[in-house]
């Protein structure tokens, strides 16, 4: 990988500017990091971005701080955390800060509105599309099991269940799995 | 001491919010317009109106919002210091567990069951999303109600994002244009 004082430069702006223009909830975040950190610059494969997504939905806290500070530990150790913890808060906190001001004049704009509007259906289109690439990612032919996975906790998590539940139930039935089938490669420990 | 009170309410706000975004919004209520007189309803459900225009998580920006209101710039990093620091310890420890003992093959187990589920979880955020560019945030699913501009607008980012290689912020802010110009336009 490039050197750390880069990595890190790199770390900082990608993460910045993601947090900058993500409007829509931690998941976006999350989608926009794999796309830059998976498919531009190849700091992070596939399956564990995955994990690194998980690692981010079962701690408490919001998703894109805790996305920011996992992929930033990754990459940079505590440092780089801390470096993407500050680029992913700044935006929010100056923005914010301003807006607590001039509030009630952009609040009943019908341009502002109206794009916010529009802009619902883009952050779709874009989540639709990474989970499209992110469900080719997963072996089924190996495992068969994944396919029953990912469509039930898609109908749990639709019906209103708390995604930690959905975490921890996985979590249970991976240790369930490993220690019934997985016997014979448990030498590895 | 203000400053002690919007910590300690923040931290508590970081610490039992899982499942991030609207999970938070509850405990932010409680502790702000209950526990302590911070903000009325009123101001609480400006809050989350501004929380829906602004990029950045729900909880950093109500740590702004208050802290702000109630103690100026050094309230508000307070605030969001408080909010956020449950996050860096706990997912700085897991990270480090993850990172130290993933060949082990039980976590490797979990971690295979996890995957799908997580795959699962985000495609459902997705969907939730466009429910509500459809058809309202009132949640009601009708042929009548749907909002078929939107619906053109989703799969046009749908095939921009798939035939091009077209940044996906580029995309979302053309979503926005083009609503605006319908709406402009053809009052749509």
């Amino acid at each position: 990988m490039e050197n750390r004082k880069n990595v890190l430069k790199k770390l900082f702006f990608s993460t910045l500017y993601l947090s900058a223009f993500t409007f829509g909830g931690g998941y976006v975040i999350v989608t926009l990091m794999q796309k830059k950190f998976v498919d531009q610059y190849h700091w992070i494969d596939k399956d564990e971005m995955l994990d690194l997504v998980a690692i981010a939905q079962s701690a408490p806290g919001a998703i894109a701080v805790n996305g920011a500070i996992v992929v930033g530990y990754k990459l940079a150790g505590f440092i780089g955390a801390v470096v993407a913890i500050i680029a992913t808060i700044l935006p929010p906190f100056v923005v914010i800060s301003m807006i607590s001001f001039i509030y009630a004049i952009i609040r009943d704009n019908i341009i502002v509105s109206q794009m916010l509007e529009g802009m619902q259906a883009g952050v779709g289109a874009v989540i639709m599309a990474v989970v499209y690439e992110m469900a080719r990612g997963i072996h089924y032919g190996k495992n068969p099991a994944s396919a029953v996975i990912c469509i039930g906790a898609l109908v749990v998590c639709l019906c209103g269940v708390s995604v930690i539940y959905v975490v921890i139930a996985c979590i249970i039935i991976g240790l369930i799995r490993t220690c019934v089938f997985g016997r014979k490669e448990s030498k590895e420990k | 001491m203000i400053y002690l009170q919007l910590f300690l309410s923040f931290l508590q706000i970081g610490l039992f919010s899982f499942g991030g975004g609207y999970a938070a919004m509850p405990l932010i209520q409680e502790q702000v317009t209950q526990v302590h007189p911070w903000l009325s309803m009123a101001e609480f459900t400006d809050l989350i109106t501004i929380s829906q225009m602004t990029p950045g998580p729900i909880a950093v920006n109500g740590a702004t919002f208050i802290g702000i209101k109630m103690a100026g710039i050094p309230g508000a990093l307070v605030a969001t210091f408080g909010c956020i620091l449950p996050s860096c310890v706990i997912v700085m420890v897991i990270a480090k567990l993850y990172l130290k003992y993933r060949n082990m093959s039980i976590l490797q187990g979990v971690l295979n069951t996890l995957r799908p589920a997580v795959v699962a979880m985000i495609a459902s955020a997705g969907i939730s999303i466009l429910i509500s560019a459809f058809w309202g945030s009132d949640g009601v699913i009708s042929l009548s109600g749907t909002q078929w501009s939107m619906v053109a607008i989703f799969i046009g980012a749908l095939v921009l994002l798939q035939k091009t290689n077209l940044n996906p912020i580029l995309v979302m802010a053309l979503a926005g244009v083009a609503k605006t110009v319908l709406h402009l336009a053809f009052g749509l």
